[in-house]
């Protein structure tokens, strides 16, 4: 039995948490927000320099080819940060979809510059106030140029490229994009989290190139946020540490009534309850990155599971650090609001905690293997 | 990452695998088991398994060389924890001895005292009790009140003990009593052990919420009447008797697990296969968000052991994950105990004839009492957030003042 991070990966994990604090943790999250900035430039460029956003990346392509747990740990810290960069969409969905799906022409042309920065990509999904389902979508392509609207894109502003799901002759497509195409006009749209930014994203009769097979954008689609749900949930698991951290110091330095408000219970089984959802959703989160690195026929069931448990622990340890902070807590002074944003943002990033619910669900439903032991 | 044993760890498990299956039945092979017998059959069937596996070497792995164990790893006492769980044999009498009291004894009693109780415990033939909870003294344990005192070589006991697993059918057992009122809480108390048919001591089954009372392992009021112990059967020092009682409990930790019952997989046969108005419960939204809840419970709970498993498995010592283990399982039983009660309708609350309480009855019925033993959700809680999070405690009421002062009521 070992369901556990190597040491190689623990140390990654370890400098990629001195390395966010160092350039400044949650000091870049408020910064992008109070300047009603993109994202933080400089930090990127660091992030880049590293190498990571070549992990997984192969050496064929002058990436560090490495494997997914490597990506699970930086993810980590990333959460625990609020790091302001465009990781997310370029690495776990832009690179893994190219990786994936795209052809030999597309990565040897794409792959080396994710890996120097000359390329970011992000990815579009919604396009309109209801959940996309592979029957309503309404961006379309027809002799590959794409028409029509995707929203809450993210990143679109520093984002290079873009792949997106669209309907196509043959039912779905997932289709790959130059975002600098003079047919494609970016709007930026306000959100809860200001220290994330996203778009609208406007097509009109903009060339595209196909991955992988037609018809199948639905079902790439669906894979790619499987693998996202579990490095999401790992940014989540991260988040809800740093926020049950912040609590208790909060906790042990303000008195009242003569005592250190840490010593009640109300607030002690706050916060225990804090560390009951923030553990249960760690290993909900080990599971998916077994999954995940594993290539498990499993990965949907844990994926969702991950998923769901990361966003119930994240959503309660930043709304209850909040609460811990009394009227602290509710000021822009404080960095509680940062994560009480985030874990919003990230609950709904990639679907409803009740559409992946319904996933986890379907998922018991067809299969029958369940939690043994 | 992966699931799989290391080459001695799958070398220790086919060992344990090829003396069970010499030795016992698979459990598929045989459904039931011993739960419909008595408690004088179950006792002997039980005896009869514990003999046989001293005589292999299996009775108590962890136990040092020289009292008869292996001093098998942690890692090595899951292993054969896992497989013997797959055969149909007989438990739950002889972990407390095992678990708390042999080590106990290890620890504080003579070379002569061992001698003579050690093995059989381990053989089976003398099975020990724990006596240290009484009505006033549950969660605030130290605050017990059963007196102890003084007279020549003897020690004469008066009170009374309560949630004694197991104290019916018990040879001997391991008690801490208050020998001096007039000092501090923790610093009045010493440790015993005590042959339990003594005269003076009496024994009376606790008809628990289930209505059950006296039957399995179950649990007991131990009153004392001048029950005379010789100072012979003292562990540790005169006033050590907390000590020696917080070495006792961190052996019991070891112990505790998750709540046994109704889990997800029953709720979600039960979903599957159980109509609603014309349709598979599983159609129903409410039933599909509650089973995600309880699958995220249930598998983070699986992977939380998992984890723990990993390091003992690397020889490092586990993190705190376990600590969670029981207020999600116990509160997780509750819950799903009275969905497979409601989805019955109006008969949910009816009893069989003929098979009687169902399992999700028993789950209901059976899961606040498992919210309490082993430590309250509330206590559970405390520790949490002392222990692992490190915050700091409540202020005490008693702390400082002789035990005898400590108020009891307003």
């Amino acid at each position: 039995m070992n369901l556990d991070f190597s040491d190689d990966q623990k140390f990654l994990q370890d400098e990629a948490k001195k390395f966010f604090d160092k350039e400044g943790g949650l000091a870049n999250a408020r910064a992008v927000m109070d300047n009603s900035l993109e994202g933080d430039e400089k930090l990127w460029q660091k992030i880049i320099e590293l190498g990571w956003t070549g992990i997984r990346i192969p050496e064929a392509y002058e990436g560090l080819g490495l494997g997914h747990l490597e990506l699970c740990v930086v993810a980590e810290e990333l959460g625990r940060s609020l790091a302001p960069v465009p990781f997310s969409s370029s690495v776990y969905f832009f690179t893994e979809a190219l990786i994936k799906f795209g052809n030999e022409e597309i990565k040897s042309d794409l792959l080396p510059k994710l890996v120097s920065g000359e390329v970011v990509g992000t990815y579009g999904i919604a396009e309109d106030t209801h959940q996309a389902t592979e029957s309503n979508l309404s961006v379309a392509v027809n002799s590959e140029n794409i028409n029509g609207v995707k929203i809450a894109v993210p990143d679109a502003g520093i984002a290079s490229h873009m792949i997106l799901v669209v309907k196509s002759q043959s039912g779905t497509d997932l289709r790959l994009v130059n975002l600098g195409d003079a047919s494609v006009t970016i709007t930026p749209q306000k959100n809860l989290d200001t220290s994330r930014a996203f778009f609208k994203v406007e097509f009109k009769d903009t060339p595209s190139k196909l991955l992988g097979e037609s018809g199948e954008g639905w079902s790439y689609i669906q894979h790619l946020l499987d693998q996202a749900a579990v490095l999401f949930a790992f940014e989540q698991v991260g988040g809800s540490q740093a926020a049950l951290d912040m609590a208790k110091a909060y906790s042990m330095e303000r008195f009242a009534f003569g005592r250190q408000i840490g010593s009640y219970q109300a607030i002690k089984h706050k916060l225990a309850d804090m560390y009951i959802a923030l553990t249960l959703a760690k290993s909900n989160c080990y599971y998916g990155a077994w999954a995940l690195s594993s290539g498990s026929a499993e990965l949907p069931l844990a994926a969702a599971t991950a998923r769901v448990s990361a966003t119930k622990a994240f959503q309660l340890c930043s709304k209850e650090n909040i609460q811990t902070h009394g009227g602290n807590g509710f000021t822009w002074e404080y960095d509680c609001h940062l994560f009480y944003k985030r874990s919003k943002v990230l609950s709904v990033l990639l679907g409803s905690e009740a559409s992946w619910k319904e996933k986890l669900v379907s998922n018991l439903e067809k299969t029958n293997t369940l939690a043994k032991g | 990452m992966d699931f799989n044993d290391t080459p001695e760890q799958a070398k220790f498990r086919a060992k344990c695998r090829e003396w069970l299956e010499a030795n016992a039945e698979l459990k598929e092979n045989k459904s039931g088991g011993h739960s419909d017998s008595t408690l004088e059959d179950h006792l002997k069937v039980a005896k009869a398994w514990q003999q046989k596996k001293y005589e292999a070497g299996w009775a108590m792995l962890h136990w040092p060389k020289e009292y008869g164990g292996i001093e098998a790893s942690p890692i090595e006492r899951i292993i054969w924890g896992q497989e013997e769980a797959k055969f149909n044999v007989p438990g739950g009498i002889f972990e407390i001895g095992l678990g708390m009291c042999g080590p106990v004894m290890m620890q504080y009693a003579t070379e002569e005292q061992k001698d003579r109780y050690l093995a059989p415990m381990a053989e089976g033939k003398e099975i020990w009790c724990q006596l240290f909870s009484e009505p006033a003294a549950g969660s605030d344990v130290a605050g017990l009140r059963s007196k102890a005192e003084r007279d020549g070589d003897d020690w004469i006991i008066n009170g009374q003990k309560v949630w004694t697993s197991g104290a019916h059918y018990s040879d001997f057992g391991i008690l801490v009593v208050r020998h001096d009122p007039d000092v501090a809480k923790h610093k009045g108390l010493t440790f015993f052990f005590v042959d339990m048919k003594s005269p003076g001591i009496t024994v009376k089954p606790i008809k628990q919420i289930t209505g059950q009372a006296g039957t399995g392992a179950g649990f007991n009021e131990v009153y004392f009447d001048d029950v005379r112990i010789p100072d012979s059967q003292r562990l540790g020092e005169i006033g050590d008797g907390w000590k020696v009682a917080i070495t006792t409990l961190m052996n019991e930790r070891l112990a505790v697990g998750d709540a046994k019952g109704s889990d997800i997989e029953e709720a979600l046969i039960l979903s599957k296969t159980k109509d609603d108005a014309g349709e598979a419960m599983i159609k129903n939204d409410s039933v599909r968000e509650r089973l995600a809840d309880w699958f995220c419970e249930a598998n983070g709970l699986k992977y939380t052991k998992f984890r723990t498993i990993s390091a003992l498995s690397k020889g490092e010592a586990p993190g705190p994950e376990a600590s969670i283990t029981k207020i999600v399982s116990a509160n997780k039983l509750q819950e799903i105990g009275n969905f497979g009660i409601d989805s019955g309708d109006m008969a949910g609350m009816l009893i069989d004839e003929n098979d009687g309480v169902s399992s999700f009855q028993g789950a209901w019925l059976g899961a606040p009492g498992l919210r309490i033993a082993g430590g309250t959700d509330e206590i559970l809680r405390n520790v949490i957030a002392e222990r692992v999070l490190g915050l700091p405690q409540d202020p005490r009421a008693d702390k400082g003042i002789a035990f005898k002062d400590i108020p009891t009521k307003a």
